[in-house]
C-alpha cells in the first residue's frame, strides 16, 4: 500500500492509495457542498445536480455516459449528503483511461434545459419514492428541528415545491459557485500507477476552474422541543432523537465511534439486550454522524405504537446509566475488536476504502492507512469515553415521531 | 481470471464442505445452509423456520445468549443468521486466523443450541416486529407479495412466515422444525479466504464428523397460483408495481442466456428499462427487473415505484419493453453484458463473503461449482441470435401484476 498525494495548480486535491495486487480500482471525486451549502431558494439543488451530471456535456450526451460505464463494465453512481457529493466507480484497471475521462465529464456537465425538464420528474418521484419510507421523514424532520436555523438542518432532496421552482439557470449559477477545483478531492484507492492517475488528472482537470468557497462552520445551538408528525397508516411507530455529539475534527469523535457500538448497535449492544433481544422494539440504535464543526447522536427507535412510552423510558434509563457511570472495560475491548474487525475487512475491497479515503481527506486533510486507523482504535481509553460523556452526554435535544401516534411523552 | 483453488469434500455422514482458498487476503468467510428453510413449515404455522432462525443463537453449549454474542464480537466475526425457503442460513466474516475458532462456536450454535423456552416469546415478538415492518414498506412489500404470486406455494410463500400465524406457533412446533431440519445431509459448508484446506477438513471433521444422519423426509408438494393480477389499497405516495414471467432456471443450459437477456433489459443504467422507463420518460426513480429462481423453476420478477397519476403509462411502457425485447437485439447491448459480467467475476475476487456464498449456493442448486472461468466462457460465448432464440422460446408473456397504491391499474387484458 503506497500512498501519494499532491494539488493541481488550480486547487484540485488528489490522493491516492495504490496496491499492485488489487483486482480492480476505485475512483471517487469529492465535492465539498451538499444541501447546507443551499439557499432556500434552491433547496435539493446539489442533489438534483448530481443527477444532472450524468446527463453529459458537449462531447458525451446522457446516453453516451450511461453507455460507455456500461462498456467498461463499471460500478459507478453518486450520492448527496448534507457536506459532499460524490461521483464515485470501481473498474478493472485497464479501465482507467475511460473511467477518468468519464468521472471528469460528471463534473462539468452541459445542464441542458430538455434533460433538466425531465430529471426535475425523477426528482419528483425520488422525493415521492422516500415520503413513503417513514424512517426517512423521520430523518428529516429531526434534521430540520434540531438544526432550525443553521444549515445542516435543510433537506437534502428539497421540497416538491422547491424542486418544481427550480430554474436551470439557478442550478448553472449554484454551480459555477461551487464547483470550483479547491472545492474538490480527487480520491484514487486500489490498481493502479500514480504517474498516470498524475497525467489524466492533468489532461481532464487542468482547465477547470480555481477557486474555493467558504462555508461557515460554527458549532449548531441546537434547538429542544418535540415534533410528532401523525403519518398515513402505519403498522410501526418510528421515532428519531438527535442530541449534540463531537464534530468531525474533535479528537473525541473516536471514542463517539465506540461508544455508539457498545450502546447502540444492531447487535450485542445495550439497547439491543434492553430491547430488540426481548422482541420490545423492531430496532433500537444510536449512531454516531459527524459534520463540519457540528456532530449528532442519533437515536432510532421503531416498535409497535402501544410499546412507545415505555421503550423511550428503558432507553433513557441506559443513557442516564451510562452518563453517570460510563461504560466497562470489556466492553470498551469488545467493540474495539468490532470495530477494528469491520475496518480490515471492508478494506479489502478499493470500493472499501475510497470513502475512508476520500472522507478523512475532506474532513480532516489527513490520510490514515488501516495500520494507523487501528492504532487510534487501539488507544482509545475509558478516560477518553469520560471525557466524552462529560461534554456529550447521550440523551435527546429534539424528537420526531413518524406514525399512527399522534402524541409522545418527550 | 486466474486460477481459482476449490476443494469439497463430502463427509460419511452427507455432509458437505466446499472450500476457495484465496492467499491474496486476509480475511475468511463461510457459509452454512442447513435445511431448514420456511418451505418445510407446517401450512398453518408459517414463521416456525423464521422464529427457530431467531432462537437458535440465544444460547448455545456452553454459552448463553449474551457470552455467545460476544464470543463471536471478540472475534470480530461479522455475522448474520436469516431463514430462506430452503434453508436457514449462517455467515459470517472475519480475519482468516480466527476462523477455526469462530467455527467452533458455530457447531455449538447448531448441534448444540439452549432454544430456551423463556426467550420463545421474544424471539416471536421479533418477527411479528419484522412482518409489521413490510407491511408498513410498500416497495418491500411489493416484492414479496409478487413472488408469493410467481412461485408455487410453499416456495413462493414469504419465508418470515404469516403474521396471522405467528400466534399458533408454540415453543414444541419450533423445536420439532429443529430436530427435523437440523441434520448434516443436505447440510453445505462453504468457506473462503486466506485458508488452508486439510486444516479447515480436519477441524470440520472434528466438529460435524459424529453428527447423525437424518432418517429422510418429504419434500413439500407445489401448489401453483391461478390468478394473475393483483391490487392491495394501500395510502402510499407512489404506486409499486410488481411483474413477473416465466424463466429458466440456474443449472438449466440456458440460464446464461437467460440472464443476459434480463441483462439487456436491466443490467446497468444503459438498460432499456432504466433508458426508456426513467431516462427517456421521467416516469420513476427506480424500475428493475431480476432473475429469481428456486430449484427447476425461474422467473423474471420487475419492480417499478412511481407517483399514482403516472403508474399507468409506467406499467404500459414497462410491459412494452419487456415484450419487445423479441423484436431484436443490438450486438453493442450484448457487449455491455459481457462487459459487466467481467468485472464483476473479477472483483467477486476481492470479496471472501461473496466468493464463500456463491459456492454453497452452487453445490445446492448444481451439487458441483461453477468456477469463475467456465462462468466467464459460458458469457463469452452469447451471441444476440441464441438470445433472440431464447426471449422468442421464453417470452415474456402470461404476466402476473400486482400493484400497491391509492387506486387499481389497468392490466392489458390479452396479458393476463
Amino acid at each position: 500500500m503506497i500512498f501519494h498525494e499532491t494539488k493541481l495548480d488550480n486547487g484540485l486535491q488528489i490522493i491516492a492509495e495504490l496496491n499492485p495486487n488489487a483486482h480492480s480500482l476505485a475512483i471517487g471525486y469529492f465535492v465539498r457542498t451538499g444541501s447546507r451549502d443551499e439557499t432556500a431558494d434552491v433547496s435539493g439543488v446539489s442533489h438534483f445536480l448530481e443527477h444532472m451530471a450524468f446527463k453529459g456535456n458537449e462531447k458525451y450526451t446522457a446516453d453516451d455516459v450511461n453507455r460507455i460505464f456500461d462498456e467498461i463494465g463499471a460500478n459507478y453512481n453518486a450520492s448527496t449528503s448534507e457536506e459532499i457529493t460524490l461521483y464515485y466507480g470501481s473498474f478493472l484497471p485497464e479501465y482507467i483511461d475511460t473511467a477518468m475521462e468519464l468521472l471528469s465529464t460528471l463534473i462539468h456537465p452541459t445542464l441542458r434545459q430538455e434533460d433538466f425538464d425531465i430529471e426535475k420528474k425523477v426528482i419528483l418521484e425520488e422525493i415521492g419514492m422516500y415520503d413513503d419510507l417513514h424512517s426517512f421523514t423521520a430523518y428529516e424532520k429531526v434534521m430540520q428541528a434540531h438544526f432550525q436555523g443553521h444549515p445542516l438542518g435543510q433537506s437534502i432532496l428539497g421540497s416538491v415545491q422547491s424542486i418544481t421552482d427550480l430554474t436551470a439557470e439557478q442550478m448553472r449559477d449554484y454551480h459555477a459557485k461551487h464547483y470550483l477545483a479547491g472545492n474538490l478531492t480527487l480520491a484514487v484507492a486500489g490498481n493502479a500507477d500514480w504517474h498516470k492517475v498524475l497525467e489524466l488528472a492533468h489532461k481532464f482537470c487542468d482547465h477547470w476552474p480555481g477557486g474555493q468557497t467558504d462555508r461557515p462552520t460554527d458549532e449548531a445551538q441546537p434547538k429542544t422541543g418535540t415534533q410528532i408528525i401523525t403519518e398515513k397508516k402505519t403498522q410501526q411507530q418510528h421515532i428519531m432523537q438527535l442530541a449534540p455529539a463531537p464534530s468531525a475534527r474533535d479528537i473525541l469523535r473516536l471514542p463517539a465511534e465506540i461508544l455508539a457500538v457498545v450502546i447502540g448497535d444492531d447487535s450485542n449492544s445495550r439497547l439491543y439486550w434492553k430491547l430488540v433481544d426481548p422482541g420490545l422494539a423492531e430496532s433500537a440504535e444510536i449512531g454516531f454522524n459527524e459534520y463540519d464543526g457540528s456532530g449528532t447522536w442519533l437515536t432510532y427507535l421503531c416498535s409497535e405504537p402501544d410499546l412507545i412510552e415505555s421503550n423511550l423510558q428503558l432507553i433513557q434509563q441506559i443513557f442516564d446509566d451510562v452518563n453517570q457511570r460510563g461504560i466497562t472495560q470489556e466492553e470498551l475491548d469488545r467493540a474495539k475488536n468490532k470495530l477494528a474487525s469491520r475496518l480490515v475487512l471492508r478494506s479489502e475491497r478499493p470500493m472499501g476504502r475510497l470513502s475512508s479515503l476520500g472522507g478523512n481527506w475532506v474532513y480532516r486533510q489527513k490520510y490514515y492507512s488501516v495500520a494507523d486507523d487501528l492504532e487510534l482504535l487501539n488507544n482509545i481509553s475509558l478516560d477518553d469515553i469520560q471525557e466524552l460523556l462529560k461534554k456529550y452526554p447521550l440523551g435527546h435535544s429534539t424528537t420526531a415521531a413518524v406514525g399512527p401516534m399522534t402524541t409522545v411523552v418527550d | 481470471m486466474g486460477k481459482q483453488l476449490i476443494q469439497t469434500h463430502r463427509f460419511p455422514n452427507g455432509l458437505t464442505l466446499v472450500t476457495e482458498s484465496m492467499p491474496d487476503v486476509q480475511s475468511a468467510a463461510f457459509t452454512i445452509m442447513v435445511p431448514g428453510g420456511s418451505i418445510y413449515d407446517p401450512p398453518d404455522k408459517r414463521g416456525t423456520a423464521s422464529i427457530l432462525a431467531d432462537l437458535i443463537s440465544r444460547g448455545a453449549g456452553e454459552y448463553d445468549s449474551q457470552q455467545l454474542s460476544s464470543a463471536l464480537d471478540n472475534l470480530g466475526v461479522q455475522r448474520h443468521e436469516g431463514v430462506s425457503n430452503a434453508h436457514i442460513t449462517f455467515t459470517g466474516a472475519t480475519l482468516a486466523d480466527k476462523i477455526g475458532e469462530t467455527l467452533k462456536i458455530y457447531a455449538h450454535i447448531i448441534r448444540e443450541p439452549h432454544l430456551p423456552e423463556d426467550q420463545f416469546d421474544a424471539s416471536r415478538a421479533g418477527v411479528a416486529q419484522a412482518l409489521l415492518s413490510v407491511e408498513d414498506d410498500a416497495r418491500q412489500k411489493a416484492l414479496v407479495e409478487l413472488k408469493r404470486r410467481a412461485f408455487p406455494a410453499p416456495w413462493g410463500l414469504p419465508s418470515d412466515g404469516e403474521l396471522a400465524h405467528l400466534a399458533g406457533i408454540t415453543i414444541e412446533d419450533v423445536r420439532t422444525h429443529y430436530k427435523e431440519g437440523f441434520h448434516p445431509d443436505d447440510t453445505i459448508i462453504g468457506i473462503a479466504g486466506n485458508i488452508d484446506f486439510d486444516e479447515v477438513r480436519d477441524l470440520i471433521e472434528s466438529l460435524f464428523g459424529d453428527w447423525e444422519p437424518s432418517a429422510g423426509r418429504e419434500e413439500p408438494a407445489l401448489d401453483f397460483p391461478t390468478e394473475k393480477t393483483f391490487f392491495t389499497e394501500q395510502e402510499t405516495t407512489q404506486t409499486h408495481l410488481g411483474v413477473a414471467y416465466d424463466a429458466v432456471p440456474y443449472g438449466h443450459p440456458d440460464y446464461y442466456t437467460a440472464w443476459a437477456a434480463v441483462g439487456i433489459l436491466s443490467g446497468g443504467m444503459s438498460a432499456r428499462l432504466f433508458t426508456e422507463v426513467r431516462e427517456k420518460r421521467g416516469l420513476c426513480y427506480t424500475v428493475s427487473a431480476s432473475l429469481v429462481g428456486m430449484p427447476g423453476i425461474g422467473r423474471v420478477l420487475c419492480y417499478a415505484g412511481t407517483t399514482s397519476e403516472r403508474a399507468q403509462e409506467t406499467l404500459d411502457v414497462t410491459l412494452h419493453e419487456l415484450q419487445r425485447l423479441g423484436e431484436g437485439i443490438d450486438i453493442s447491448e450484448l457487449e455491455r453484458c459481457k462487459a459487466r459480467a467481467k468485472s464483476s467475476l473479477i472483483m467477486s475476487q476481492e470479496s471472501t463473503s461473496s466468493r464463500a456464498a456463491s459456492i454453497a449456493r452452487d453445490w445446492f442448486y448444481l451439487k458441483h461449482i461453477t468456477t469463475l472461468d467456465q462462468i466467464h466462457d459460458e458469457i463469452q460465448q452469447l451471441t444476440t441470435d441464441r438470445i433472440l432464440g431464447y426471449v422468442h422460446a421464453h417470452p415474456a408473456a402470461n404476466f402476473t401484476v400486482l400493484t400497491i397504491g391509492p387506486k387499481p391499474l389497468e392490466v392489458p387484458r390479452d396479458l393476463s
